[in-house]
């Protein structure tokens, strides 16, 4: 009904979590729901033994993806959640590329290729070679243009892992939560810590 | 510190632990938990459960539902009246999925319930076993929380987790499911500790003294403050506190369905309903304020109508223990989050003493409009046919406002919300953001479990009674005194009156025959009676009040009454029609 969209870009929601089954669902219903698809998701260990940690990425509007982390970390075993833009983090997809090795041994300049785009060999069998690389969308998007013409047989990319560039870390805050009366920034989403920014009079 | 040396010198004194089953440390933990009633089903899964409560029954009321959904709706109830934990057994399979609705409407309208179905022996998991479904998956978008238990040893921690988890916070309904081996298995049972801690969950944030100031200061500059208050004063139990601060602003107050009975209906700051059926003024004048306070409430689309013209010339202060509730539909200038029962003596305390007369008249004028328009008529008709609206006046004038008034879903349910008069809280029970048909009937068994000395009177259509009228049975075998109306339209007349007005009188599917319900209840051993004519109205009401036990009163009233004031969906409230 609004005549102007709000402007849609890509987020990285990070949540860190109890290591609980059944959590991985709770947290996607939350956008399965509204319709939103995953664009990637990841889940790892945390700096800190037993606390997981959710990497997603979703492409909206931040008005969006604030309802939606209030939404998460108003789960049970969510302890905290994040979202940032593509600037405010450091992040990162790996691929694996397989393609025939008769063929890669024949055109030399496959290799050199490859080493100008920072792949390097995983496996290499009298049947076929396995590349990676690591790094942002376009560089593995990239790679695959350069390596179809020499059939590519296989192609997989791994969900994004992304660090918070201005964070440190969780464990301060974790000691917070096993506190029974912790401090004001773990009990209520920083969004309102960042009071006048959000909310104007 | 101390405590530490201590430990080093002497080992701490082992632990005393009796073996006991799971399905001992169950019933243990609800008695722990003070626990009195169960509404519950048995069946092959939960069979262990319901062994153990062979013996038990000295200690817990277990009450048999006719269906699991109705155990659930009871549990609302009794929730509702009792502001405790509902609690409702269920076995696996058909018995787990026949909650998904109560579940719903629980997790909808915040209703605290603990639900424990039985589940298959562990290692059968994931194999199509008998009666096998995968129930977590199923309820996980309807619950605050569940868990699966596959290990006796978990219980007692568990089942502390799901009764503190129900009712802090935003309260919610938790499913346990327990596998069949959980429930029969010894262990050593260590004793009950309650859970008042889970590092992960912040039931209730902190208040921040600062946003308090700002919103005391927007309410002491107002010129045309306007309170919206919700089922966040109930649950809080802050009636007392909410009183004080309504008292002293001065401001008119205006409830959702949930949050009706907060405050007494005749106060003179209480101006109404609001909503799609709710009252004029409060509608009006939602897009006139200058200040909106809204107090416990989640600005449902049912209240707000059409959001781009909803109050956008007030400025917002939203008082809210749910974070998420903040900005989630109605942009808020100035955001409360806490308890409201810590949150409103605060402001109470910041705000000045006012009388907003002219404002309030402004309210009372509305009110006068409506009185002409509507609910004159509706509460006083001379000819014709019975309506709903004296219904519920007459049910007024002998209650006096103190009965507990159980609805179900249609326009029996916004004309008995609208007219009821509630001298207490937690007298309004009603499934408001589900709008569950068939709620009525086994919620009004829990509300009376929850209030034993309360008068329960259920209001109930022709339509919706049809939903679960299985729950006369459970009214039979129990015993429990309810109060039936069925204000019989013979239609599901919320539809009609929709495909009246919007459908050009196209009445596709909604013209419902009912069965003889004197002779249905009769079958039940419940007296009844049928009546069609004004005068014999107030006999009726008083014989259905003065029996000894449950009655079941059918009222024949008009067919085609259409329920006024109304916001037609997608309209802003400003452009409600009183007829
Ligand atoms: C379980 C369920 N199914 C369908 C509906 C849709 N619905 C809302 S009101 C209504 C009519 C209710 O009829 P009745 O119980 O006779 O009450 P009345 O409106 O006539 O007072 C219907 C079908 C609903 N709310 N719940
Ligand atoms: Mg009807």
């Amino acid at each position: 009904m609004s005549n102007q969209e709000p402007i849609q870009q890509e987020f990285n929601i990070t949540i860190y979590t109890e290591n609980q089954v059944g959590l991985l669902n709770r947290i996607a219903i939350i956008f399965t729901r509204r319709k939103i698809n995953i664009d990637s998701l990841n889940t790892s260990p945390s700096e800190i033994e037993s606390i997981h940690r959710f990497n997603i990425v979703i492409t909206e509007s931040e008005d969006v993806v604030r309802k939606l982390t209030r939404q998460i970390e108003k789960q049970v075993e969510v302890l905290k959640v994040y979202y940032h833009t593509n600037e405010d983090v450091i992040w990162q997809e790996l691929a694996l590329y397989k393609v025939s090795t008769d063929v890669i041994a024949e055109k030399v300049s496959v290799e050199r290729l490859l080493r100008e785009n920072g792949a390097r060999a995983v496996v290499i069998r009298k049947d076929y070679t396995v590349f990676e690389t690591t790094g942002h969308r376009e560089e593995t998007d990239n790679l695959i243009n350069i390596l179809q013409p020499y059939g590519l047989i296989e192609f997989v990319r791994s969900a994004r892992v992304a660090i918070i560039k201005d964070s440190e870390g969780f464990n301060a805050k974790l000691r917070e939560f096993e506190r029974l009366e912790p401090g004001e920034e773990v009990i209520e989403n920083e969004y309102l810590n960042k009071g006048a920014k959000v909310f104007t009079m | 510190m101390e405590v530490a040396q201590q430990e080093i010198l002497t080992p701490a004194p082992a632990k005393e632990t009796t073996r006991v089953s799971g399905s001992v440390a169950l019933l243990e933990a609800l008695i722990a938990e003070g626990v009195d009633t169960i509404f519950g089903y048995p069946g092959g899964a939960i069979m262990p459960i319901y062994d153990a409560l062979y013996d038990y029954n000295d200690k817990l009321n277990h009450v048999l539902v006719r269906h699991e959904q109705g155990g659930t709706h009871a549990g609302q109830g009794y929730a509702r009246t009792s502001g405790k934990v509902g609690v409702v057994f269920a076995t696996s399979g058909p018995g787990a999925t026949n909650l998904v609705t109560g579940l719903a409407d629980a997790q909808i309208d915040s209703t605290p319930l603990v639900c424990i179905t039985g589940q298959v022996f562990a290692h059968l998991l994931g194999t199509d076993a008998f009666q096998e479904t995968d129930v977590i998956n199923i309820t996980t978008p309807v619950t605050k929380w569940n868990y699966q238990v596959t290990d006796a040893n978990e219980i007692p921690e568990v089942i502390a987790k799901a009764f503190y988890i129900a009712k802090s916070g935003r309260p919610g309904p938790v499913l346990i499911d327990i596998t069949k081996n959980a429930q029969i298995q010894l262990f050593d049972y260590e004793g009950y500790t309650k859970c008042d801690h889970i590092r992960s969950y912040r039931p209730t944030p902190i208040v921040r003294p600062q946003y308090v100031e700002q919103a005391a200061a927007l309410i002491n500059q107002a010129k045309k403050p306007f309170i919206l208050f919700g089922q966040g004063v109930l649950l809080g139990s802050a009636e007392q506190e909410f009183k004080a601060f309504v008292e002293k602003s001065g401001i008119p107050a205006a409830w959702t369905i949930l949050g009706a009975g907060a405050i007494p209906t005749d106060h003179p700051l209480n101006v109404g309903m609001l909503g799609m059926h709710g009252n004029y003024g409060p509608n009006v004048l939602t897009n006139e304020c200058d200040v909106l306070i809204a107090i416990g409430m989640r600005f449902d689309d049912r209240v707000t109508g059409r959001l781009d013209k909803y109050a956008k010339q007030a400025k917002v202060i939203h008082l809210d223990i749910d974070p998420a509730e903040i900005d989630k539909n109605v942009k808020t200038t100035v955001p409360v989050w806490g308890d409201c029962k810590e949150t409103l003596p605060l402001l109470t305390a910041l705000v000045e003493e006012k009388q907003h007369t002219d404002w309030v008249k402004l309210f009372n004028e509305y009110t006068q409009k409506e009185v002409e328009a509507v609910i004159h008529k509706e509460l006083n008709p001379s000819d014709g046919e019975m309506t709903m609206g004296e219904v519920i006046k007459q049910l007024n004038d002998l209650t006096k406002g103190e009965a507990v008034i159980v609805t179900d879903v249609g326009q029996h349910q916004m004309v008995a919300c609208r007219y009821a008069q509630f001298n207490k809280t937690r007298s309004n029970v009603t499934s408001g953001g589900l709008g569950t048909m068939g709620f009525a009937l086994p919620a009004a068994i829990g509300a009376k479990y929850g209030a034993q000395d309360r008068t329960v009177v259920a209001i109930i259509g022709d339509g919706g009674f049809q939903m679960t009228c299985q729950e006369l049975g459970t009214i039979m075998q129990s015993g429990v005194d309810v109060k039936i109306i069925i204000l019989n339209n013979r239609f599901l007349g919320m539809v009609r009156q929709w495909q009246e007005l919007f459908n050009e009188r196209r009445y596709s599917f909604v013209d419902i025959q009912s069965p003889d319900f004197v002779a249905l209840a009769a079958a039940y051993r419940i007296p009844g009676k049928c009546i069609s004519e004004r005068d014999e109205l107030q006999g009726a009401l008083k014989e259905m009040l003065d029996n000894k036990g449950s009655f079941l009163l059918e009222v024949m009233v008009t067919k085609e009454n259409n329920v006024f004031p109304m916001v037609p969906q997608g309209c802003s409230v400003s452009e409600i029609r009183l007829k």
